[in-house]
């Protein structure tokens, strides 16, 4: 009873919140890698294209409900998805178009790119600022869990509850839904065949008659729409401040590079692995090893490793072990 | 400088002279006071972007630093707080530090192996666990001692001046351990890392409030010029300030601001004069060539990975000298307010648009920037209102409009970067 109680309390503040922020992540994480592996370099816009994504999906979410639309149980912004995804693939499209074809023309050095990307991170961070201001937007509606906490209580007779939201459920099931689509168009179809090609040799690939455009195309709407979907899932799961995107950045950094950049395996991986340290060192592990210890031994504080606000410095240290002893990555990315 | 250069710096002079004139001496004061700190910031960036192709968006972090050595500098000891847990505190991050010496040694000194791994392992949980255990109470004592007030140990109450080169050295020691570990990588893995460690710098100055009371700010540093109270009280001020015709009140915030000028302008002429030299120098040809080529400069004997940890430790001391500086212009320390927008990018914009590689171009490029940073928001909203003018009042989008002008400086500073780095990629004054 007691290692079942404790097991209870770790799924519900451990297991349940890392698996949904590890969803998100991966999504984010497989963003960054795929322009990594077709365009080069690193997309510090990243964060600010995840938010633009959600802010129009959280604008046309507002719009819906004030039309009395809903999907029952389901959040409405599952119905404004589709939209914000196909306006941010037009955004960043039209970035592509304006801003970075030329320096692929000009085959710029992938610094430079990096360069070009921090001024698009600029020109979207400002663009979302101006559009839905600054401020902490919520827009998740519809059922609010899938088991409650009571009804778990209820259900098993045990002491302690466990609760599953239903954003935490529909991320999960979304992300697995779009990665599995992801790698079936990757591995399946010839447009993903061709994009693995182009990513592993480009003058190979040009010269078996790739159109390189048409590559940085698909690659460009696949982002738009991995970054959408992620952004959408964590602001339902928390909520939608363009800052927090912005500091997103970071942990999606660096789940893609633990996973080694440029793989998408790895970037599912290096997800997982980033939001599980994250959680479990900064959750205090007091209620779960009450049950487990006996009386005397109890711990007295919270055993909490650090802090929940050093989650960022958690990325960062695995970042800095895996580039220390194995640069390219758990799944061996590139190396440029 | 060539006569084209002189004429860039006189147009950025007439701007801020403009603000002056038509606005207020206040606020072209301030944006000249910013600006020099800018221009210092965008040195350093410039050393280590311009000079060897280091690729640092820590920007923010180093800066931070440099306020907290202001803070440790100049504010009075907390007696009370040395009492209660000072050696303590001490004793327990000398615990924290033998415990990562310990484990490099483990690693350095022990056969490749599983066991290795494990007792390097090992070492660091029982080390965590005893830091954690002498420390954590200490901290609590600290904190605990008048926290309204001071709520931590204080700094050592020396002169301010003092904390500048102080908190250069503290940027320096974070640099060296970055470098140390993430030089080696490639230039994105670099980038990240630094993005990573000015996160950290900045959620540690939150949070350990023994060290700088966190979100309670540290207010009140002591200055190194007069206060305008004090100055408004002297006859002899007054009686100078009404002599030329001014008010002794504006008067007054006018003379502090331009003693701060003074002070900042020879830190900033005596850093271009040492970075013209350096860069100059075989040193600056050495870290051009690195920069341009580092297998062919590797293969002339030179030591690529030493040269490269000298510029960012270099680079990043300039970036904490301007943070303490910047931290005493102010006068206080408020870590909430350090954002990597305003902190890291846009001294990278300073530094692209001004010309990376040359020094004067990223002086020029700080003035500029900050001048436009500040001055595009009044601006924005007098296009702003021009533009809805036209539409009902009280119609919603209106209203939208014109409280959103404050978010129009991202957006130009990205339009602006964007469009140098496309037509001008070496920007206004370029490297030669």
């Amino acid at each position: 009873m007691e290692i079942l109680n404790a097991l209870v309390v770790f799924a519900n503040f451990v297991l349940i919140p890392a698996t949904a922020y590890g969803a998100q992540l991966s999504l984010g994480a497989l963003g960054v890698t795929l322009i990594y592996g077709v365009l080069r370099f690193s997309n510090f816009a990243h964060g600010d294209t995840m938010a633009f994504g959600t802010m129009v999906t959280v604008l046309l979410t507002w719009w819906l409900q004030s039309l009395g639309a809903s999907l029952g149980p389901l959040p409405t912004a599952l119905l404004a998805l589709p939209v914000g995804i196909a306006v941010t693939a037009l955004l960043v499209l039209g970035t592509d178009r304006a801003v970075y074809r030329f320096y692929r023309r000009e085959k710029a050095k992938p610094v430079i790119l990096v360069i070009v990307s921090m001024g698009v991170m600029f020109i979207m961070n400002g663009l979302v600022r101006f559009i839905i201001g600054p401020d902490d937007r919520s827009f998740a509606d519809g059922e609010r869990f899938i088991v409650t906490a009571r009804d778990f209580k209820q259900m098993t007779g045990l002491d302690e509850g466990l609760a599953i939201r239903t954003t935490q459920g529909l991320t999960i099931v979304t992300a697995v839904i779009v990665v599995a689509a992801l790698f079936w168009f990757l591995n399946r179809t010839r447009t993903g065949k061709s994009m693995r090609a182009f990513s592993d040799n480009e003058d190979l690939a040009l010269l078996s008659g790739i159109n390189p455009e048409r590559v940085v195309a698909i690659t460009w709407i696949l982002v738009a729409a991995l970054a959408t979907i992620a952004g959408v899932l964590y602001g339902l799961d928390k909520s939608f401040k363009p800052f927090t995107y912005f500091q997103l950045l970071l942990p999606i950094f660096a789940s893609a590079i633990v996973g080694g950049l440029g793989s998408p395996l790895g970037a599912i991986a290096g997800g997982f692995v980033i939001a599980f340290s994250e959680v479990t060192i900064t959750y205090a592990w007091k209620k779960v090893l009450v049950y487990l210890m006996p009386e005397n031994l109890e711990p007295t504080g919270l055993v909490q490793l650090l802090s929940t606000d050093y989650k960022f410095a958690v990325s960062f240290v695995i970042l800095v072990i895996v580039l220390l002893f194995r640069p390219t990555g758990l799944f061996r990315g590139k190396s440029v | 400088m060539t006569k084209r250069d002189a004429l860039l710096f006189a147009f950025v002079a007439l701007l801020i002279v403009g603000t002056g004139a038509l606005q207020s001496w206040n606020t072209a004061l301030g944006i000249l006071n910013m600006g020099l700190i800018s221009a210092i910031m965008a040195l350093g960036v410039n050393m280590q972007w311009g000079y060897a192709g280091l690729f640092n968006v820590g920007v923010m972090g180093f800066v931070a630093l440099g306020g907290l050595g202001a803070v440790i500098v100049a504010m009075p000891p907390v007696g009370e707080a040395w009492a209660a847990g000072g050696l303590r505190a001490g004793a327990g991050l000398m615990m924290g530090l033998v415990s990562i010496a310990g484990a490099i040694v483990i690693w350095t000194r022990m056969a490749r192996g599983w066991g290795r791994t494990g007792a390097m392992v090992a070492w660091l949980i029982v080390g965590f666990v005893l830091f954690r255990a002498v420390f954590d109470p200490a901290v609590d004592a600290i904190e605990a001692v008048n926290p309204a007030a001071t709520g931590y140990l204080g700094g050592l109450g020396l002169p301010i001046l003092l904390s500048w080169p102080v908190g250069g050295l503290l940027a320096a020691g974070a640099a060296w351990v970055i470098g140390k570990t993430a030089l080696g990588l490639r230039s994105d893995y670099l980038a990240i890392a630094t993005l990573g460690i000015a996160e950290i710098v900045i959620a540690i100055l939150k949070n350990e409030d023994w060290l700088s009371r966190g979100v309670k700010n540290v207010i009140g540093l002591p200055r190194p010029v007069p206060y305008e109270v004090d100055l408004q009280q002297s006859a002899g001020f007054v009686a100078r300030a009404e002599s030329i015709g001014i008010d002794p009140v504006t008067a007054s915030t006018l003379f502090v601001k331009l003693c701060y000028a003074g002070l900042f302008a020879v830190v900033l002429l005596g850093l271009i004069w040492l970075s013209e030299k350096a860069l100059n120098s075989p040193w600056g040809r050495m870290m051009r060539a690195i920069r341009d080529n580092e297998v062919a400069a590797e293969a002339m004997g030179k030591n690529v990975k030493a040269r490269h940890l000298q510029v960012f430790i270099l680079g990043s001391a300039i970036c904490g000298l301007a943070g303490a500086m910047m931290a005493t212009l102010d006068g206080q320390l408020t870590p909430g307010s350090y954002q990597p927008l305003r902190f890291t990018f846009l001294i990278w914009v300073m530094v692209i648009v001004g010309g990376s590689g040359n020094n004067w171009g990223a002086v020029l490029g700080g003035f500029l920037i900050w001048f436009l940073w500040v001055e595009v928001e009044p601006f924005g909203a007098f296009v702003m209102d021009l533009a809805t003018s036209g539409m009902a009042d009280g119609s919603p989008l209106k209203a939208h409009l014109l409280d959103s002008v404050a978010h129009m400086r991202l957006l130009t500073m990205g339009v602006i970067l964007l469009l140098v780095l496309r037509f001008s990629p070496r920007g206004l004054i370029p490297e030669r």
